[in-house]
């Protein structure tokens, strides 16, 4: 294969393919994107570039490329999402509160990673503690969708939490990133920047080392410009760990083998209650566009129902911030993090460093959260809440009788422009609305490039799967990319 | 349901998070926003349902109980903000 003039064109399967054939160096690969990365500071995407360290590791790449004994992402560089505590890099969640933290430790997501062989080139931008659906609660200001809308200068998000990622992997930044989904933080930025999003099953990933934000919906997951590249990304993210006890102990399976299998034969679900009042037509249409696709390529379509899936939402603004008061708790400002000053007493002192160190939408949730887990209103909302979810893991596992996989458009909507939602909490957390009955039934989904609307911006599909199918969801997701031959590209008005 | 500026205060001293005077009435505003929202799961009828404990159909492991990992206070006291000989330093709390 003819390398590209420029290698940041790559995806990250052939660039594998030409560092083992050794036909580029991951030294010169590294630089490619940490140039790349210094022209594109104009996006926000990173919070910190960590240049020293990827040039080194990539060196330590080369080294067992040429000794042919490179392991399945030998020198392969990534972003990562700056949730994921990496061992004497600043890691910030996005928070004020964390803004000086450097972990003694590694998550084991970005072990696993550095084990198989990638190379870090930092750590990408988020929303703080990954709440949000635009990058705009981030401490650091958001990240910018290298998107625009046809003849417009207008700055538009790159969707959320892990916008930073969307942005890096869109613009061609690094080969691939990372990214964290607990209400659709991995699919919805992914579907507003055109590239692919997995989130898969929970317990398919280590949550360790993970600043943990719901700890019973949050799962790592990659971010990537094709099917296949989320394939062998997540082959090595995945794994069981004695250190997260809720990571699951199955068989990681080859996914990357897998993805050329199509879909003939498999019933695919189209669950009519994803049909909403107000959606932009572009986006039903495009819905249908995916439902051919996939029948003209052998699959049968069946419509299914998932009665409760106006529940999930409201639902999920009381398990997640529920479980973000307990888990945010541990950040007292005497144990690491930021620390107020003039405290006139301990108490004086936690309440202070909380108040500066955590941002308006963070307060928010930490303030809803302990509201419904305070005594005389934890039934009412926490336990009822709960309740729900067993409804709606139940209309998944009804609907899933009938079909082998599902298909729902990923997002309501295109991207929007910055401060466009950010007055009116509801109709942000609106963006989420297909995204998050997968993480309440901690079901595999995956969101995938599809089209464009009449703007010019990106639009994407979503696949979901049964618990620990996520090789249907990668098979069913290269179909529609296959399909969808989605070339579009951004104008590179960033560059520099 | 709905919070007023008193139960406000309230989670937000049980949250330990200082809220100055004048940010109480609007995030009244704003957590009943989201509260009445949320209202509508009064109409499901949950009667007989059980409460989702866990996504994922397994036992909760148990492992062994030994130590296994400790012995670096270095470690564990680098990100202090204030520390003093592998301490944490805080404000008076006995008088």
């Amino acid at each position: 294969m003819p390398l590209p003039a420029n290698p940041a064109e790559l995806t990250l399967a052939d660039a594998r393919d030409a560092l083992r054939a050794r036909a580029i160096s991951s030294v010169e690969l590294t630089r490619t994107f940490l140039s790349a990365i210094e022209g594109a500071r104009g996006l926000n995407a990173f919070i910190t570039e960590t240049p020293e360290r990827a040039l080194a590791m990539a060196e330590d790449a080369d080294a067992r490329l040429a000794n042919g004994d490179g392991r399945p992402l030998e020198g392969v560089p990534l972003a990562i999402k700056d949730l994921f505590c990496t061992r004497g890099v600043r890691t910030t969640a996005g928070s004020r509160i964390l803004d000086n933290f450097v972990p003694p430790y590694e998550s084991t997501v970005t072990q696993n990673l550095w084990n198989a062989g990638a190379v870090m080139l930092g750590k990408t931008n988020l929303d703080e503690f990954a709440m949000g659906s635009s990058n705009e609660t981030s401490f650091y200001k958001s990240a910018i969708n290298p998107w625009r809308a046809k003849g417009s200068n207008q700055d538009l998000v790159p969707g959320g939490s892990s916008g930073g990622s969307a942005a890096a992997v869109s613009a061609h930044l690094c080969l691939a990133a990372t990214g964290t989904d607990t209400g659709g933080s991995i699919r919805q930025p992914a579907a507003v920047t055109g590239i692919v999003g997995l989130k898969p099953t929970y317990g398919r990933c280590s949550r360790w080392g993970i600043v943990a934000f719901a700890s019973s919906l949050d799962q790592a997951g990659p971010m990537t410009r094709t099917v296949r590249d989320a394939a062998i990304m997540l082959q090595q993210m995945a794994s069981v760990d004695a250190k997260d006890s809720t990571s699951v102990d199955v068989p990681v399976p080859d996914y990357e083998a897998g993805i050329d299998a199509g879909v003939k034969g498999l019933r695919i679900g189209i669950p009519k209650e994803y049909r909403i009042d107000g959606a932009p037509p572009e986006i039903n249409a495009l819905w249908a566009k995916g439902a051919e696709w996939l029948k003209a390529q052998g699959a049968e379509i069946v419509e299914v129902s998932l009665p409760h899936t106006k529940y999930a939402l409201p639902a999920y603004y009381i398990v997640a911030p529920a479980e973000a008061s307990s888990n945010l708790a541990r950040y007292d400002g005497v144990r690491y993090g930021h620390r107020a000053s003039n405290a006139s007493d301990i108490i004086d002192l936690y309440e202070k460093s909380r108040a500066e160190g955590f941002g308006a939408e963070v307060q928010r949730r930490v303030l809803i959260g302990t509201y419904v887990l305070s005594a005389g209103y934890y039934d009412a909302y926490y336990t009822r809440a709960q309740k729900i979810r067993t409804l709606i893991a139940q209309d998944f596992a009804r609907a899933f009788e009938q079909c082998d996989a599902l298909l729902t458009p990923a997002t309501p909507g295109p991207a929007f422009a910055i401060g466009e939602k950010s007055n009116d909490p509801v109709s942000m957390y609106l963006n989420d609305v297909f995204t998050v009955t997968v993480n309440l039934a901690g079901l595999p989904g995956i969101s995938v490039p599809a089209g464009l609307t009449a703007d010019g911006l990106p639009l994407g599909l979503q696949i979901i799967g049964k618990a620990f199918d996520e090789a249907t969801v990668l098979r069913t997701g290269h179909a529609i990319e296959q399909a969808a031959g989605f070339t579009a590209r951004p104008a590179m008005w960033w560059a520099s | 349901m709905s919070v007023d500026k008193d139960t406000v205060r309230r989670i937000a001293k049980l949250a330990r998070i200082a809220l100055e005077e004048e940010r109480v009435e609007p995030m009244v505003q704003e957590l009943n926003g989201i509260l009445a929202w949320v209202e509508q799961l009064e109409e499901v009828d949950v009667e007989g349902v059980a409460p989702l404990t866990s996504v994922v159909a397994q036992k909760l492991k148990m492992r062994d109980d030994v130590v296994t990992d400790g012995g670096d206070a270095d470690a564990v006291t680098a990100n202090a903000p204030l520390g003093e000989d592998h301490f944490f330093v805080v404000p008076k709390v006995v008088e």
